[in-house]
C-alpha cells in the first residue's frame, strides 16, 4: 500500500492526463466521425468513397500502429507535433473517429424507410424531414453505441504508456520496479483510475438512453 | 446503396443539378487532399522507387523477416484466440448458472477483466507476475494478456447470444423432459453460435489488432519488427517500412472483417434463424430437412 500513499500525486497526476487525453480525443473523434458519417449518407459518390476509405483504413489498423505513425512516421514527410500528447490526441481521435462514424450512420440507417416516406408524403422539404423526423429518432439510437464508443476509447488511452504519455498506465510501469512487494496494489491503483471514469459513464449512458428511448 | 433511400427521394432536375455540383466540390475537396499528401510526400522525397522497392528486395532480407513477423503475430492471435474462446465457453457457462455461488464470483470475474485496459493486464503479467514469482516469457505474456481479456468479453458474447434464442425453445425442450445440460447441448447452443457467429469474428478481428501491444512489452510481431528494420536500415527507408506494416494488417484484418459480413449475411438470410419478412415471401415454405 505504501507504493500508492506515497505516490498519490503521481497517480492523480496520471488520472488527470488519461481523463483530457480521453476528453480532447473524444471531441476530435466526435466531429470528425459525425463529419464522415455525413460523408457516408450524403448523394456524393466521392465524399462516400473517401468516407468509406478512411473507415475501412482505420478500423482495420491497430490503434497501436496510428499512435506509431503519429510518433514515428509523421515527423519522416516533414509534419511534426508538437508534443507526445498531441500525438497521442490525434492518433486516438483519428483511430475513434471510425467507430463514431460507424456508430452514427447505423443510427441514420436504423430509421425506418417509412418515417422519411411519411414526411415526404406530408409534403416536408429535405432539410425538414431530416431535422425534425429524421435526425431525432437517429440520435436516440446512436446514444447507446456512442457511450461503447467512449468506453472502450478511455481504456485505449492506456496505448499512451507505449508512447511517453505519462497517464495511469504509464504509472503502474514506473512505480512496479521501486516497489517490487507492492506489484498488485499497484496495479489496482492504475485500475481504479479507469473505473473512476468508466463506471459513471456507464451509469450515466444508462440514464441518457431510459431518458430518450423511444419504442418502434 | 439502397439504404439511403430513407434519406432522399428520387430526385427531379433541380435535385440531380444539385448533386452533379456536390459530386463536383466532393471531387474538389478528395483531389485537394491527395495532392496534399502528395506534395508533402513529394517535398521529403519519399516518392522515390527505390525506396519503396525495398519492400520487394529479397536481396535486403526486409520482406522475409516481415513474413516471420507476420508469422509470429498470427501464432500469439491463434493461440490466444483458442485459448479465449475455450475460457470464454466456460465462463459463460458460470454466467448462466442457476447456481448463485457460481454465478456470482463468474460475473465479478467478467466484469472485471472487461473493464480494465487490455495493455494494463498485459504490463501486469509482464512487469508484475515476476515479482510474485511468476515468471512468463514475452510470448505467454502477450498471449496470457491478450486472453484473460477477450476471454471475458467473448464470454459476454456467448452469454448475451444463448440469451437471445426464443424462450419457447428451451421451454419446449424441457417439457420433453430433457436435463438442463442437453437443453443447453442440444437445442440452445447450436441455434446461438450461428447467431454469434459475425461477432465473434469480430471480436477476433480485435483481438489479432490488439497482438500489435506485442510491441509495447518488445515481442518480435509485426510492429516491433519494423522498427527493428528501421533501427538497422536507418531513417531513410522508415516511412516505407511503416506503410508496409500497416498494409499488412490491414490486408489481414479486412479479409476476417469481409468473413464476418459474409457470416453476417448468410445468417440472416437463413429464414430459419430470423425471422425475415422478405424472405418469407420469396420462400414461403421452410421445407423440412434442408441442410
Amino acid at each position: 500500500m505504501t507504493a500508492i500513499v506515497e505516490n498519490l500525486d503521481l497517480y492523480w497526476s496520471g488520472f488527470l492526463t488519461t481523463l483530457s487525453l480521453s476528453l480532447l480525443a473524444g471531441l476530435l473523434a466526435f466531429a470528425l466521425g459525425t463529419l464522415l458519417a455525413a460523408f457516408r449518407v450524403s448523394p456524393f459518390p466521392p465524399l462516400q468513397a473517401l468516407g468509406t476509405f478512411y473507415v475501412e483504413t482505420f478500423r482495420n489498423t491497430p490503434l497501436t500502429v496510428v499512435w506509431f505513425f503519429a510518433v514515428f512516421a509523421l515527423p519522416l514527410i516533414d509534419v511534426t507535433l508538437p508534443s507526445f500528447f498531441v500525438a497521442g490526441v490525434v492518433a486516438l481521435g483519428l483511430y475513434t473517429a471510425a467507430f463514431v462514424c460507424e456508430a452514427v450512420r447505423s443510427g441514420i440507417n436504423s430509421v425506418a424507410a417509412g418515417q422519411a416516406e411519411a414526411a415526404r408524403a406530408i409534403g416536408l422539404t429535405f432539410t425538414q424531414t431530416l431535422r425534425l423526423v429524421v435526425l431525432p429518432q437517429a440520435f436516440r439510437t446512436v446514444v447507446p453505441p456512442l457511450g461503447n464508443v467512449w468506453i472502450a476509447m478511455v481504456k485505449n488511452s492506456s496505448i499512451g504508456a507505449a508512447f511517453a504519455v505519462t497517464e495511469l498506465t504509464a504509472v503502474a510501469t514506473r512505480l512496479v520496479n521501486t516497489y517490487p512487494a507492492d506489484v498488485i496494489a499497484i496495479f489496482a491503483g492504475s485500475a481504479t483510475g479507469y473505473l473512476i471514469i468508466t463506471i459513471p459513464s456507464g451509469l450515466m449512458l444508462g440514464v441518457v438512453e431510459r431518458k430518450v428511448v423511444v419504442l418502434r | 446503396m439502397s439504404q439511403q433511400s430513407v434519406l432522399y427521394d428520387t430526385l427531379g432536375p433541380k435535385g440531380r443539378r444539385n448533386v452533379r455540383i456536390g459530386t463536383a466540390l466532393g471531387l474538389v475537396v478528395v483531389a485537394a487532399i491527395v495532392a496534399w499528401v502528395l506534395w508533402q510526400l513529394e517535398a521529403s522525397d519519399q516518392l522515390e522507387a527505390e525506396r519503396w522497392g525495398i519492400l520487394f528486395d529479397t536481396e535486403s532480407g526486409v520482406p522475409q523477416s516481415l513474413g516471420r513477423a507476420l508469422l509470429n503475430t498470427l501464432r500469439a492471435a491463434a493461440i490466444g484466440m483458442l485459448f479465449s474462446m475455450i475460457l470464454g465457453a466456460f465462463l459463460a457457462a458460470g454466467r448462466l448458472s442457476d447456481h448463485a455461488w457460481v454465478r456470482r464470483p463468474v460475473d465479478v470475474v467478467v466484469q472485471f477483466f472487461r473493464g480494465i485496459p487490455l495493455l494494463l493486464l498485459i504490463f501486469f503479467v509482464f512487469l508484475g507476475l515476476p515479482q510474485l514469482g511468476v515468471n512468463l516469457d514475452l510470448f505467454w505474456s502477450l498471449v496470457a494478456g491478450l486472453t484473460l481479456y477477450n476471454m471475458a468479453v467473448l464470454a459476454e458474447i456467448f452469454r448475451a447470444g444463448i440469451l437471445s434464442i426464443d424462450r419457447g425453445q428451451s421451454e419446449a425442450g424441457y417439457a420433453l423432459g430433457l436435463l438442463k445440460t442437453q437443453v443447453m447441448a442440444l437445442i440452445l447452443v447450436p441455434q446461438a453460435v450461428r447467431r454469434m457467429l459475425p461477432a465473434i469474428v469480430s471480436q477476433l478481428v480485435t483481438l489479432l489488432k490488439d497482438t500489435s501491444l506485442g510491441f509495447v512489452i518488445g515481442y518480435f510481431e509485426l510492429l516491433r519488427q519494423g522498427r527493428s528494420i528501421v533501427e538497422f536500415l536507418g531513417p531513410r527507408y522508415g516511412l516505407q517500412i511503416y506503410v508496409g506494416v500497416a498494409a499488412m494488417y490491414i490486408a489481414v484484418n479486412l479479409s476476417l472483417s469481409l468473413l464476418a459480413r459474409y457470416l453476417d449475411k448468410r445468417t440472416s438470410r437463413n429464414p430459419k434463424i430470423v425471422f425475415d419478412p422478405k424472405a418469407e415471401e420469396v420462400e414461403p415454405v421452410v421445407p423440412l430437412g434442408r441442410e
